[in-house]
């Protein structure tokens, strides 16, 4: 089962607790809005990726678990 | 100190746990503010207003939940259950009451929304959370109107700092909601 | 953009040329005969029917053939998606995605289904789909009702964009003499969307026919799962629809008699720029773009590079151009990208650069200002590339552009940014010379020239998303 993390760029407004609770992850461009430094969360991080997730003001950060081979 | 239903034991609790409940719902207001309004500085990352706000306003629940009980259960006043969530459903100083009724249902409508903020979704989300600057007003009117406390100096200033506090953050984050709304 | 000078036979002189102004060429009559298609002859196909007026539905059926299925003698034809899939067809708009498997995941869908044809054609440098829509309207509604039947739907639109009053009039005319002839089961409802060019996106045009703005929305849900109303709904471009309504009435093998066995049939291609005849021609494809060129009366002046796909297309320069045949995977391995089959010729006298800042300065322009990369960077990248393109003369200018693509790309809830970006990158990679001579010195004396791109004037464009 693989973890991965998705940005609504629309729902996005730079709020910035993701980059805040998930710096090994997400990081923010020069506008303030996250970058996704990889799509695949690993396994140690998945429970701060959906802290991530809740804490999101506006529900922008999705993290997503499809069924599939965990590489 | 025996505990007594009859006696002013439970009176003094529930006029101790309102007025921490107040004090909490104040709090909880302020740290909603700032994370609306994006504070963050070096030392107080955003996710810290946010997390802050959350767990205060849990807080918020167990004392009112103190506070009604407590209410409740004292034969002093025959005040049912009901009317923690029904206005006028006592008759004991009935208007004051029902704003406690009120400002309780306007909570459980703040707290029930946010649990499953998930599955309603952000923007049905935040059209009830807006019901926050009703409920703090109505929980205060609540407090000084029904209170016997509000005589005692201290509590009186109390009530007018949380106001200041409240009506200037307030005042400032829907000013910058209007400018955002304007451009 | 909103005139189209018509002389279908006689190709126009140069000086007609003007950015927005194509004339449209078709073969002269006597090369083919109306009715079913002949053998030997593979084109034109779409643009056989076509006149110096709009077809009526009687010249169109007299021309065509008759619309199957109306019990004419052919017997019980197959499944219109089967036949679909087996022709091959993909879609015309630009994405290129196989059309009978569009139609029939919709299919599959639960309840009723929705049709839009997208007539929209956001793109200025496109007027392919005016032509379909002006000239040939009945071969798009037929592909439409056909559509329709074969997927379940009840209800079925057709979008151009709303400040072209003259074609809304036209079609809602041919809408009306098929409802008189009993023809369309489901009436088609012609609607104009904002005059916007993320208006004419897929999620856009879902969006804004159910209420909202007509700006992109971001997916999951995808239209074919929940689109209209909720209901799976099939966006089609109406020239994929112009040959559904073929294939139905002559058959996959006939679709797959012209083009190769990997991109079977015919398409459209809106060539300009610096050639004899500029106009919409009907190629067969995987015909190499050097022949296009050539369709459409070769070179005026010499050139140095294609514009291939339209402003979510790419620069290619001349020579790497020429061969490469006009399918997704030639020109994607090109470095390239089909878009909606547009080739616009730029001349030796020409700056790109210039012409591609002041495209992405449009396009910045036109974003929907949902997404902060794209509502941020667009007007940085056209800053950027403006700078160098006009001022230059400043160390780094070229690094701080390739700095801002990553940053933007994929970052958007449409491909709106996306557009942009593989255009600037286009154009850096295939002018590099140019680049770093703009970076030293400043503006060449080609940015001096009028501009080549076509874009909306201003008058034309819409404000507001509706």
């Amino acid at each position: 089962m693989r973890v991965t993390l998705r940005v609504n760029p629309i729902a996005c407004v730079r709020h910035g607790m993701c980059a805040e609770l998930l710096p090994e992850l997400i990081q923010l461009d020069q506008w303030g809005y996250p970058i996704l430094t990889a799509k695949t969360v690993p396994r140690p991080l998945v429970d701060h990726a959906r802290r991530a997730a809740q804490a999101c003001p506006t529900l922008a950060l999705l993290v997503q678990e499809t069924a599939g081979k965990h590489r | 100190m025996s505990f007594s239903l009859h006696g002013p034991g439970l009176w003094y609790a529930t006029r101790a746990t309102g007025l921490v409940t107040l004090l909490l719902l104040t709090v909880s207001v302020l740290l909603g503010i700032l994370t609306a309004g994006r504070f963050s500085s070096a030392h107080w990352p955003r996710f810290l207003s946010q997390g802050l706000h959350r767990n205060i306003s849990l807080l918020v629940l167990v004392f009112l939940a103190l506070h009604v009980g407590t209410t409740v259960i004292d034969t002093y006043t025959s005040i049912p259950l009901a009317a923690a969530f029904i206005p006028f459903a006592s008759s004991y100083k009935a208007a004051w009451l029902s704003l406690g009724a009120v400002a309780l249902d306007l909570l459980a409508a703040l707290v029930a929304t946010s649990l499953v903020r998930n599955r309603i979704g952000h923007r049905t989300w935040r059209r009830v959370h807006w019901l926050a600057y009703a409920c703090w007003p109505v929980a205060m009117a609540h407090g000084l109107g029904i209170g016997t406390d509000r005589n005692a100096a201290w509590v009186f200033a109390l009530a007018v700092a949380c106001g200041v506090f409240v009506l200037s953050a307030a005042g400032w984050r829907l000013a910058a909601a209007a400018r955002a709304g304007a451009q | 953009m909103t005139t189209m000078a018509l002389s279908p036979y006689r190709p126009q002189p140069p000086e007609a040329r003007r950015p927005g102004v194509v004339p449209t060429r078709a073969l002269p009559p006597g090369a083919r005969q109306p009715g079913v298609p002949q053998p030997g002859v593979r084109l034109p196909r779409l643009l056989a029917g076509i006149g110096a007026r709009p077809a009526g539905l009687e010249h169109h059926d007299r021309f065509y053939g008759p619309m199957p299925g109306r019990g004419r003698g052919r017997g019980r034809p197959r499944r219109l998606i089967d036949v679909v899939e087996a022709s091959g067809l993909t879609g015309r708009g630009g994405a290129g995605f196989p059309a009978g498997r569009k139609m029939r995941s919709v299919a599959a869908g639960p309840g009723s289904k929705v049709v839009v044809a997208n007539g929209a054609e956001g793109e200025p440098a496109s007027l392919k789909d005016r032509l379909l829509l002006t000239r040939l309207p009945h071969l798009v509604l037929d592909g439409i009702a056909l559509a329709a039947e074969a997927v379940g739907a009840n209800e079925s639109y057709l979008c151009v964009h709303g400040n072209q009053e003259m074609l809304l009039d036209s079609l809602h005319d041919a809408v009306e003499e098929r409802q008189a002839a009993g023809r369309d089961p489901v009436r088609i409802r012609v609607a104009g969307l904002p005059g916007r060019y993320v208006s004419s996106e897929q999620s856009s045009i879902v969006h804004y026919l159910n209420g909202g703005p007509g700006i992109p929305t971001f997916s999951p849900p995808r239209p074919h799962e929940r689109g209209v109303n909720g209901s799976p709904t099939l966006v089609h471009n109406v020239e994929t629809l112009a040959h559904l309504a073929l294939i139905a009435r002559y058959g996959d093998r006939w679709f797959r008699g012209a083009g190769l066995p990997s991109a079977p049939g015919s398409m459209l291609v809106t060539v300009s720029g610096a050639v004899a005849w500029p106009g919409v021609y009907e190629i067969e494809m995987g015909t190499p773009i050097g022949r296009v060129v050539m369709l459409a009366g070769g070179p005026v002046e010499p050139l140095q590079a294609l514009l291939v796909g339209g402003y979510f297309g790419a620069w290619l320069p001349v020579q790497a151009a020429w061969p490469v045949p006009m399918t997704h995977a030639g020109l994607k391995a090109a470095g390239g990208a089909m878009g909606a089959g547009i080739v616009i010729a730029l001349p030796a006298s020409c700056c790109p650069l210039a012409e591609t800042a002041r495209v992405v300065r449009y396009l910045a322009e036109e974003t929907a200002s949902q997404c902060g990369p794209c509502m941020f960077g667009l007007p940085a990248l056209a800053d950027a590339l403006g700078h160098l393109a006009y001022s230059g003369g400043r160390n780094g200018a070229i690094d701080r552009i390739t700095a801002l693509i990553p940053v933007i790309e994929g970052r958007g809830a449409c491909r709106h940014p996306d557009g942009a970006t593989q255009l600037v990158r286009s154009v850096l990679r295939a002018f590099p010379a140019d680049a770093r001579w703009h970076e030293r010195r400043g503006a060449c004396a080609g940015v001096a020239r009028p501009p080549l791109l076509p874009l909306p004037d201003d008058e034309e464009r819409d404000r507001d998303f509706g």
